[in-house]
């Protein structure tokens, strides 16, 4: 006799309603690529060998990359902080963190605009040496590690606090300084949660418009040219790119996805 | 080895207050009290992850509070072991190691033989999560040993065991203690095996330091009520066992004969019973009672409502106030002191 698991009616009307949100992301992107094949395939493979749309594309991936090396680098130690230490003033510092979740980001590109454009005090200071905001890539990659940081810091946060701190003591009472506790017991422990918020921030990255748009309409991002063409060429101008952005993001982290659930399983 | 000399701190949750002791060099100390009351802090104090907010810490004689935990020398076994998990058996012993720089044929040496001493051998390569809670336990010791630490510190390390495997570990970790005398410092709330393992006991009860002594001084004669609360006011016997007759056990102590119920039939033991359990008479009594022991009375003292009479042979009973005065209870008086052999529960030593 197998046993089977009881199946009891409210799990199964949850589940019902639960589907109409998946079934609503699901069929709105699915519905425009399958539109895009059927009816209008030469439009996707102009777009698919325009150079300037590729350009665009690989602009969007590589800024957001630099993002995010940029939030890895400076969010990794702020992360740590929030997950061993209490302090007065530490609830203020993660409100902080979340702040860009919650503002809108065409507020987010304004304010990063008035503070970094050039006739501004600190942005005639990154003018001198040489480092331009508006309309260059530092601005891109600015605007893109504002809105996305929080994501992968709060990741980073989840990953060290799971890491029971005796671990650490035990090591250091085996002779290992702070920094080796650190990087040969801490860091190991929490590298899978480190890169999956890394994977995450920089896909925030990639499909941020509106903070973007404010301080870098050049060079263009993809999530830009895809709102100029929408503007100027209407959907068969714009369409086209959507799609292209759409498939080549999903694929990127479909691998990744898969790689790093292999990863965690070795 | 390790000095505390007024040590007070505050840990919001916990306090220590003016708790002063000496463990000496290859001593095995064991720090009881009840669970919950801070015990970890004190070990996490003297592997140097706090600097108390008053007093003394000293290390082999030298005050400490500037020394980084990685520089004290220190083996610690937590209660849930805290293995590395990404790292197996070998590589977990091995970590001190290569942290310190041990030349590759010592460590090679030095793991190889802790692997044995552990019985461990077999598990080397395997991760922690595939492995059963002595089994952690084990290479979690050999990992605190393998650096050759001056002091190892033991906090509640057979707690999270069952009890079969708590008692082959307990063995175990006498066995290491004689074999290595490494000074030890074993925090539980467990009197057995405070009882079985410490050279000297330090009693700690609401961060206070209320008794300190041999095991037997300290179950046998607590200090105040307050340990005898928590120790249940046991009466602890150290005796050898004569015979054992269809499962009657003959044990001798202090020049004195009791019969108990046990399994065992040779052999040193502690044997463990109640004061209640005590009967007081004046005369012999027609009794059940496998023992019967003509006693002198040594000392009486109050219990707060309770009296505990202290008789010559060892043993302690209590009884209320009404039989004070009835049984005309104080040092001199003699008394037939009566218990079932049910009563009385062997451990071997």
């Amino acid at each position: 006799m197998s046993i089977t698991r009881r199946r009891y009616p409210l799990s199964i009307i949850f589940s019902v309603i639960g589907s109409v949100l998946l079934l609503f992301t699901v069929f709105t992107l699915l519905n425009m690529v399958a539109r895009q094949i059927l009816f209008d395939f030469g439009g996707l493979i102009d777009a698919a060998t325009d150079s300037f749309v590729l350009e665009s594309i690989g602009l969007t991936l590589y800024a957001s990359l630099l993002s995010t090396i940029f939030t890895v680098l400076f969010g990794t130690p702020l992360a740590y902080v929030l997950a061993r230490h209490d302090f007065r003033g530490k609830s203020l510092i993660e409100a902080v963190v979340d702040v860009p979740i919650i503002i809108p980001h065409s507020v987010a590109g304004i304010a990063l605009y008035v503070l970094l454009m050039s006739r501004s005090p600190l942005g005639s200071v990154f003018a001198n040496i040489g480092i331009v905001f508006e309309d260059h890539l530092a601005g891109i990659v600015a605007a893109m590690a504002f809105v996305s940081a929080s994501l992968y810091i709060n990741a980073a946060r989840d990953g060290f606090q799971s890491v029971d701190p005796r671990l650490e003591r035990v090591a250091r009472t085996l002779g290992a300084n702070q920094w080796e506790a650190f990087s040969r017991v801490t860091m190991p422990l929490a590298v899978k949660s480190l890169l999956s918020g890394a994977i995450l921030s920089w896909a925030r990255g990639i499909s941020e418009f509106g903070a973007v748009v404010i301080i870098a309409f050049y060079p263009m991002i993809a999530p830009v040219l895809i709102y100029y063409r929408f503007t100027t060429m209407g959907l068969k101008g714009s369409q086209p790119i959507a799609v292209m952005l759409i498939i080549i993001c999903l694929t990127v982290f479909l691998l990744l996805r898969l790689y790093s659930e292999r990863w965690r399983r070795n | 080895m390790i000095t505390f000399k007024d040590v007070s701190h505050d840990w919001g949750t916990f306090r220590l207050r003016d708790v002063s002791f000496t463990v000496d060099e290859g001593e095995y100390f064991v720090i009881l009290g009840p669970t919950g009351a801070g015990k970890t802090l004190i070990l996490e104090t003297i592997a140097g992850f706090y600097t108390p907010n008053s007093g003394e810490i000293l290390l082999r004689g030298k005050e400490c509070s500037d020394v980084m935990p990685e520089h004290r020398n220190v083996g610690f076994v937590y209660q849930d072991y805290a293995l590395f998990p990404h790292m197996t058996v070998e590589e977990n012993i091995r970590f001190g190691l290569e942290i310190r720089e041990i030349p590759e044929q010592e460590a090679d040496k030095r793991v190889e033989s802790l692997l044995e001493m552990l019985n461990i051998v077999g598990l080397r390569g395997r991760y922690p999560r595939n492995l059963s809670g002595g089994e952690q336990q084990r290479a979690a010791i050999a990992r605190a040993l393998v650096i050759e630490p001056d002091i190892l510190l033991l906090d509640e390390p057979l707690s999270a065991l069952d009890t079969r495997t708590r008692e082959a570990l307990r063995e175990e970790l006498k066995r290491i203690h004689r074999a290595q005398g490494t000074t030890t410092v074993h925090v539980t709330h467990d009197q057995t095996e405070a009882l079985l393992l410490a050279d000297r006991v330090a009693v700690i009860i609401d961060g206070e330091m209320a008794q300190i002594g041999s095991p037997q001084e300290v179950f046998n004669t607590p200090s105040s009520v307050m340990v005898a609360d928590f120790l249940g006011v046991d009466n602890v016997i150290k005796g050898n066992i004569i015979e054992n007759v269809d499962g009657v056990a003959c044990v001798e102590f202090n020049g004195y004969r009791l019969y108990a119920t046990s399994t065992l039939s040779s052999g040193e033991v502690y044997a463990f019973l109640r004061p209640e359990n005590i009967i007081l008479s004046k005369a012999p009594i027609e009794t059940s009672a496998r023992n019967v022991l003509k006693s002198t009375v040594e000392n009486v003292t109050q219990l707060g409502s309770i009296y505990q009479i202290h008789l010559d042979t060892g043993l302690s009973a209590v009884v209320t106030h009404q039989s004070v005065e009835e049984l005309e209870l104080k040092p001199g008086t003699e008394i037939y002191a009566s218990f079932k052999a049910t009563a009385v529960h062997l451990i071997k030593h």
